[in-house]
């Protein structure tokens, strides 16, 4: 019967790019040989619509069999039955063009599957998308006016079961609006609080303390890293308040009238409104509960994304959640997508006359399945078939409790504060390199109690929906079809059996979904050297160095301290280490908050500097401070670059005297740069103010632009998060010794860190003052008379 | 009367024998009935009237006009003398080669020279702080020439100052210092601390460039030396001999001044070390026991600063000068008669203690290179004849062998064991595969040039030194060594000397013959 009546027809189809969207795409191509298929799909950001069609709809695995049954023939036979218009429920008049609007207006049946699904979307953008969605293209089709045939398109919409609300008992296949719980919302005052909503949010989140707030907390976050990047980090936190602002008032609104989400709540004001506004159009509602993995369409365990349960699921297995709110004997009510997508078809097929105006796929009322055997089944394969951790040891699932909702978020609260706080406390800590990757740890530990706390928030409420879904309409559905019908487009939930639908389909389907480690053993490459690898390959073009820990463990005011001394006498270095130690807070200070200015003022101290002495000097500066610190794997990167014809390039705050002696490792050298008196003395003036923060970026951006090289086939390492964007800007950023900020950025995006010592055994000179030259030594330069480092206030 | 050498067997009643173990030591008892002990003699009375000595030296050479009527007015001098590598420990003050050089420029105003350089021929080793030149030169040659730039140190890289001088007819290239090389007069000073060191070796080794020096520090020469303490079966002297032809043939004029020094090698604290153990005094198995335990709670760092603080009351047993080959071997046979001892026959496992120096880690840190270069360069090759342990025997040696490396004074050893040793440990293969990318690097010539680095090369010879034991010993087991690292040297961690020699059976079966080389002080076995 189905395939008769559709054979034939034109189907427009939105969002076919989600999970119910592409099965229902799929079927309809495959199952109903004759019709065609348009669909309405939103450019994406850098890929047209039609792109979007070819690589998220007719690449995903559920073409698979399609492909295989038609051959050759499939690319051929989607261009003649497969046409896409580019447009956006979002938008009124769906943002089509003229030509579109027609194609699309004129189809036999529109079935609207697009939908805002994500159970934490702002209010605002749920609004636009469920509730506004089904009204505008209602609207459109009205302004189009009827067909040639006098008619109008059959619209329809995919909705759900959860628009009944948080209640217990039977839920009828009526709207909301019909039955004895409405309280009488007014579906167009709430999409105007929606939008004000927006707009005082985003208002709000200019006001100067929530600015100033924000921007602080991109300081802590990323250190000196340079305005542009602070200010890129700031906005992000902006945009980011906003929407939690809107996704907080999503969730409390429709809690405060009885939905357990924004999700529910504007699909039932959605519903509300269609009925309101669709004129002449003859619509059908069908409303499913939760979606999950195919049952045997296109493929047993056939998933698009990932949903509802499997989140909760794989947290679970990964040990991270052993309890989740919930009675043992409720009920969960799951329907695979196959069924779902043949009973959309049904209604399709049988018209607007003939289907039901509401139809509730669910599985509650005739097949119920309880939280105890789902949990059972759950504990059960994974303790069959565990999944293993980083280090190859199977994790061992718990037991499960079922315990109410308050007491696991309290639990998973005191969790996360517990970790928020030893994180600020190792923040605080002038950690690096091993030692500051603890508190990257933590960092991962408390994500993820952060995701399972969200989750408990958000899918906790559906279990206490205890709405029983009633289903006569799907199941007089089903009497209708033929035996052909019950073949392939099978609508009857009863079909299914749990524990073997959990245990052969669901679960090996979102556990290879999920790409989580299913074998034991650890992984043959480590991701740490498969990283190094492509560091080390002659494709690269630049490596970028920063000096101060990440080549050396020194910085310049031990450079300093060391010239400065070797020529004084006992009490003299006394005097200058007493002072050296009591401005040391204040020298700190001032270099956390601007290093260039730091560097300005400290190298003053150079002044009256003998050019010829610290020549003379900086030549024993190299073997006695630089490479008595230095850090030799560190140094053979910088060789093994140059072996694969990389070019070098230290990027470093240091005296370029200080750092002469590194010359033969690097083709070029960007530091501090001081002019000379006439007298052959140092001025204790820069020429050059070296780089910091985002120049470093500027300069090697620079570099690669004058030697004709590209910065994303360049490298660069550097320490801190003050180098951010340097490390940003190349294709392959290294974290060398990485103190704790850098750490944890390293370690979210996947960036190489290496942890590089000292050699073991070598000098640990406890202060960085030079050796006493000999009286001989201390000839050749006494007739000047710029002695650094004895001058009283030492400017 | 100074005792000779001397072997001992072991029996039952023979105490626990004295092991080196870098910083520290320990006492080890050796299996009773097949294990012996070899001792170095006691050291040889030293001369009373040095400078005399000296001075008789340089007015009466061998086979040369004496010094005075080789110096003119107008002349170009060249005083080249050994660097820091020797003697070992360094000597108490005033230093051998001080004494000598004075001695040389008292002559030269005499004869109203004035054109003298002084330079210390340190091949390829690192260069010598201004501490070390003054201990080597003493202040008052240091004051008067350092400042003025005539006292400085031989570069092998600096193509400015480097005069090649032809080829053997082996093909070997000789290139040494090219001020050396157009001087009117080469004066080497030299201390002959082992057999090996002077002759020709002086000159074509210690003033030469790597271009020269790659021709005999390779596995080939090293491997068919048989030993380095014996001059006539050596391929490395053989070498440097043809190569004083080509200088002899060149114009070079050599006057060669070298001198032994006798095995007095520790200062009074210390004097158990060089004891026979059953002769030790209550007051030495006290030290024994306070020394060991202090060290065991010491720090490294501060253990070996306080080791290498130590200075040698060597004192000085011959001086002779003029012609090299002839005044050489006047050298090697007071060298001989102060360190040979004679034994019978050879040993199934041959036990070493390593100590914390060796001639290239003066001020400095015995890397795990330079003890694999200790144990199986040095103390394997101290013998003439054969070696002290038989073809497929093994070595025992004793030593911490931590992952320990100087940052500047070793930094290509750092990268050699990371790198080099990660994928070979065959002298051929890595000279093939890795020397010449060490020996041409810029970074590392740079450093050698201007720091305190030894040459990026260095390490390759280090490992070539030990290729003959490599070739002929069936196992080289390290007790006491951090297991990843002698690992990485391709030997074989072993906890005690127990377990070693349980480790050993199953290459020299379950009653092997023990050998202990009970250095320092030096000696050499004349095994027969």
């Amino acid at each position: 019967m189905i395939s008769e009546r559709l054979a034939g027809r034109r189907i427009a189809v939105t969002g076919a790019t989600g999970f119910v969207g592409t099965a229902l795409v799929e079927r309809l191509l495959r199952s109903v040989p004759d019709c065609t298929v348009v669909l309405l799909v939103r450019n994406g950001r850098r890929t047209s619509a039609v792109d979007r069609v070819r690589k998220e709809i007719l690449k995903n695995n559920a073409f698979d069999r399609l492909r295989a049954e038609l051959g050759a023939d499939f690319d051929a036979t989607m261009a003649r039955r497969l046409s896409v218009v580019a447009g956006d429920v979002g938008t009124d008049g769906l943002g089509l063009n003229d030509a579109d609007r027609t194609t699309f207006a004129t189809c036999d049946v529109i079935i609207h599957s697009a939908a805002s699904v994500s159970f934490d979307s702002p209010l605002d953008s749920a609004v636009e998308v469920n509730l506004l969605g089904p009204t505008r293209i209602a609207n459109l089709l009205n302004d189009h006016g009827p067909r040639d045939d006098g008619t109008f398109p059959h619209l329809v919409a995919v909705s759900t079961c959860y628009v009944a609300g948080n209640r217990r008992g039977t839920a009828p296949e009526e709207l909301v609006s019909d039955g004895p719980f409405d309280i009488g919302l007014n579906w167009r005052t709430e999409v105007a609080a929606a939008r004000r909503l927006r707009g005082d949010s985003e208002a709000a989140s200019r006001l100067p303390e929530n600015l100033a707030r924000f921007r602080s907390e991109a300081r802590s976050e990323l250190g000196a890293a340079g305005a542009p990047a602070l200010a890129e980090k700031t906005e992000q936190i902006r945009e980011r308040w906003v929407k939690d602002r809107l996704v907080e008032a999503g969730r409390t609104r429709a809690a405060s009238v009885g939905w357990p989400d924004a999700y529910a709540f504007t699909k039932a004001l959605g519903e509300q409104a269609l009925t309101e506004s669709k004129g002449a159009v003859p619509v059908s509602i069908v409303r499913p509960s939760i979606i999950e993995s195919a049952l045997a369409e296109p493929t047993p365990g056939w998933i698009r994304g990932f949903r509802m349960a499997e989140p909760v699921i794989i947290s679970y297995a990964r040990g991270l959640l052993d309890q989740f709110p919930g009675v043992p004997e409720g009920t969960v009510d799951v329907i695979p997508v196959d069924i779902v997508v043949a009973a959309i078809i049904a209604v399709a097929a049988l018209g607007p006359s003939e289907a039901p105006a509401i139809t509730q796929v669910a599985s509650g009322s005739t097949n119920p399945l309880k939280y105890r055997t789902l949990v059972d089944n759950v504990r059960d394969w994974f303790t069959e078939h565990p999944i293993y951790d980083s280090q190859g040891q199977p994790i061992v699932v718990p037991d499960w409790k079922f315990p109410g909702r308050g007491t696991v978020e309290k639990q998973l609260t005191r969790a996360k504060t517990l970790i928020t706080r030893g994180e600020k406390v190792l923040q605080a800590l002038p950690l690096r390199g091993t030692q500051a990757e603890w508190s990257a740890k933590l960092e991962d530990r408390r994500s993820d109690v952060e995701r399972a706390l969200e989750y408990v928030e958000l899918y906790g409420l559906y279990t206490e929906c205890e709405a029983i879904y009633s289903v006569d309409n799907l199941l007089s559905i089903n009497d209708r079809l033929d035996d052909e019908d019950r073949r392939n487009f099978c609508v009857d939930p009863r079909v299914v059996d749990w524990p073997t639908y959990i245990s052969t389909i669901h679960l090996p389907s979102i556990v290879l979904h999920s790409r989580v480690k299913t074998t034991p053993g650890k992984t043959v490459v480590d991701r740490a050297d498969r990283l190094r690898k492509q560091v080390l390959d002659p494709r690269r073009h630049v490596a970028a160095f920063d000096l101060e820990n990440t080549l050396i463990s020194s910085n310049v005011v031990e450079s300093y301290s060391w010239l400065a001394t070797r020529r004084l006498n006992s009490p003299e270095r006394l005097r200058y280490v007493l002072r050296t130690l009591r401005e040391g807070p204040s020298l700190m200070s001032m270099d956390r908050k601007d290093r260039s200015d730091f560097l300005r003022y400290f190298y003053r101290r150079y002044e009256d500097a003998p050019v010829e002495q610290i020549d003379a000097d900086a030549r024993e500066l190299l073997a006695q401070l630089i490479m008595t610190k230095s850090f030799p794997a560190g140094l053979r990167r910088v060789r093994e670059h140059r072996a694969l014809g990389h070019r070098t390039i230290l990027i470093t705050g240091a005296m370029s005297f200080a750092v002469e002696g590194l010359r033969p490792l690097f083709d070029e050298i960007v530091a501090a740069e001081m002019t000379v008196r006439p007298d052959g003395t140092y001025s204790g003036e820069l020429s050059r103010v070296p780089p910091t923060g985002e120049t470093r970026a500027q300069v090697l951006a620079d570099y690669c632009a004058a030697e004709g090289l590209r910065l994303e086939e360049s490298i660069a390492y550097a320490d801190s998060s003050s180098d951010l964007p340097m490390l940003e800007a190349v294709g392959f950023p290294v974290a060398v010794n990485p103190e704790t900020r850098l750490a944890a950025i390293a370690r979210k995006r996947g960036w190489l860190v290496e942890n590089w010592e000292k050699a073991e055994g070598g000098p640990r000179p406890l202060l960085p003052i030079g050796p006493r030259v000999s009286d001989g030594e201390q000839k050749r330069f006494t007739t000047r008379t710029g002695r650094i480092g004895t001058r009283r206030n030492d400017r | 009367m100074p005792r000779p050498g001397f072997v001992l067997d072991v029996d039952r009643s023979t105490p626990p024998i004295l092991f080196w173990r870098g910083e520290n030591f320990s006492l080890e008892k050796l299996p009773a009935g097949r294990s012996r002990v070899i001792y170095a003699p006691e050291p040889l009375p030293a001369i009373d009237d040095v400078d005399g000595a000296i001075r008789n030296a340089l007015l009466n050479p061998i086979d040369q006009d004496p010094l005075p009527a080789q110096l003119f007015a107008g002349m170009k001098l060249t005083i080249a003398f050994d660097d820091v590598s020797l003697p070992l420990p360094k000597m108490q003050r005033p230093d051998i080669r001080q004494r000598v050089i004075e001695a040389v420029l008292d002559l030269a105003a005499e004869a109203g020279v004035d054109d003298v350089h002084i330079i210390s021929a340190l091949a390829l080793h690192r260069r010598m702080t201004e501490a070390e030149l003054r201990h080597a030169v003493g202040d008052r040659v240091y004051d008067a020439f350092a400042p003025r730039g005539l006292l400085y140190q031989h570069d092998a890289e600096d193509p400015e100052n480097l005069a090649y001088l032809g080829a053997t007819p082996h093909g070997e290239d000789v290139e040494i210092n090219k001020r050396a090389a157009e001087s009117d007069l080469l004066v080497y000073v030299n201390i002959n601390l082992v057999a090996m060191d002077g002759g020709w070796k002086s000159t074509a080794t210690g003033l030469a460039s790597y271009k020269s020096l790659r021709h005999h520090h390779n596995p080939d020469t090293m491997i068919h030396s048989r030993s380095f303490m014996d001059q006539h079966r050596s391929e490395l002297h053989k070498s440097n001999w043809r190569m004083g032809k080509v200088l002899l043939d060149s114009g070079v004029k050599v006057f060669q001044i070298e001198t032994t020094l006798n095995t007095d090698t520790f200062p009074s604290p210390f004097g158990f070390l060089a004891k026979r153990e059953w002769e030790w005094k209550p007051s030495d198995r006290m030290t024994y026991i306070g020394t060991t335990k202090a060290l065991n709670r010491t720090p490294n760092r501060i253990a070996r600063n306080i080791f290498h603080s130590i200075e040698a009351p060597h004192q000085m047993t011959s001086v002779q000068a003029g012609e090299v080959e002839a005044v050489h071997r006047i050298t090697t046979e007071h060298v001989y008669k102060q360190q040979l001892v004679e034994v019978k026959g050879q040993t199934d496992i041959l036990t070493l203690g390593i100590p914390y120096i060796s001639p290239y880690n003066v001020h400095s840190i015995m890397n795990p290179i330079l003890v694999m270069c200790m144990g199986l360069g040095y103390y394997f090759n101290m013998y003439k004849g054969m070696p002290l342990v038989r073809e497929g025997g093994v070595i025992i040696m004793t030593h911490p062998t931590r992952p320990e490396f100087h940052p500047v004074h070793h930094p290509s050893y750092i990268d050699f064991f990371e790198q080099v040793l990660a994928d070979t440990t065959d002298p051929h293969v890595m000279s093939q595969k890795w020397e010449k990318q060490y020996a041409e690097d810029e970074w590392y010539r740079h450093l050698y040039r201007t720091t305190y680095a030894y040459h990026g090369v260095h390490p390759f010879y280090m490992w070539y030194w030990g290729s003959h034991a490599l070739k002929h010993c069936g196992r080289i087991i390290v007790v006491g060594g951090d297991p990843k690292t002698v690992r990485r040297l391709g030997f074989v961690p072993a906890s005690t000397m127990d377990d070693a020699l349980e480790i050993a059976s199953d290459v020299v079966g379950r009653t092997p013959t023990i050998t202990h080389l009970h250095a320092p002080p030096l000696m050499v076995a004349d095994v027969s």
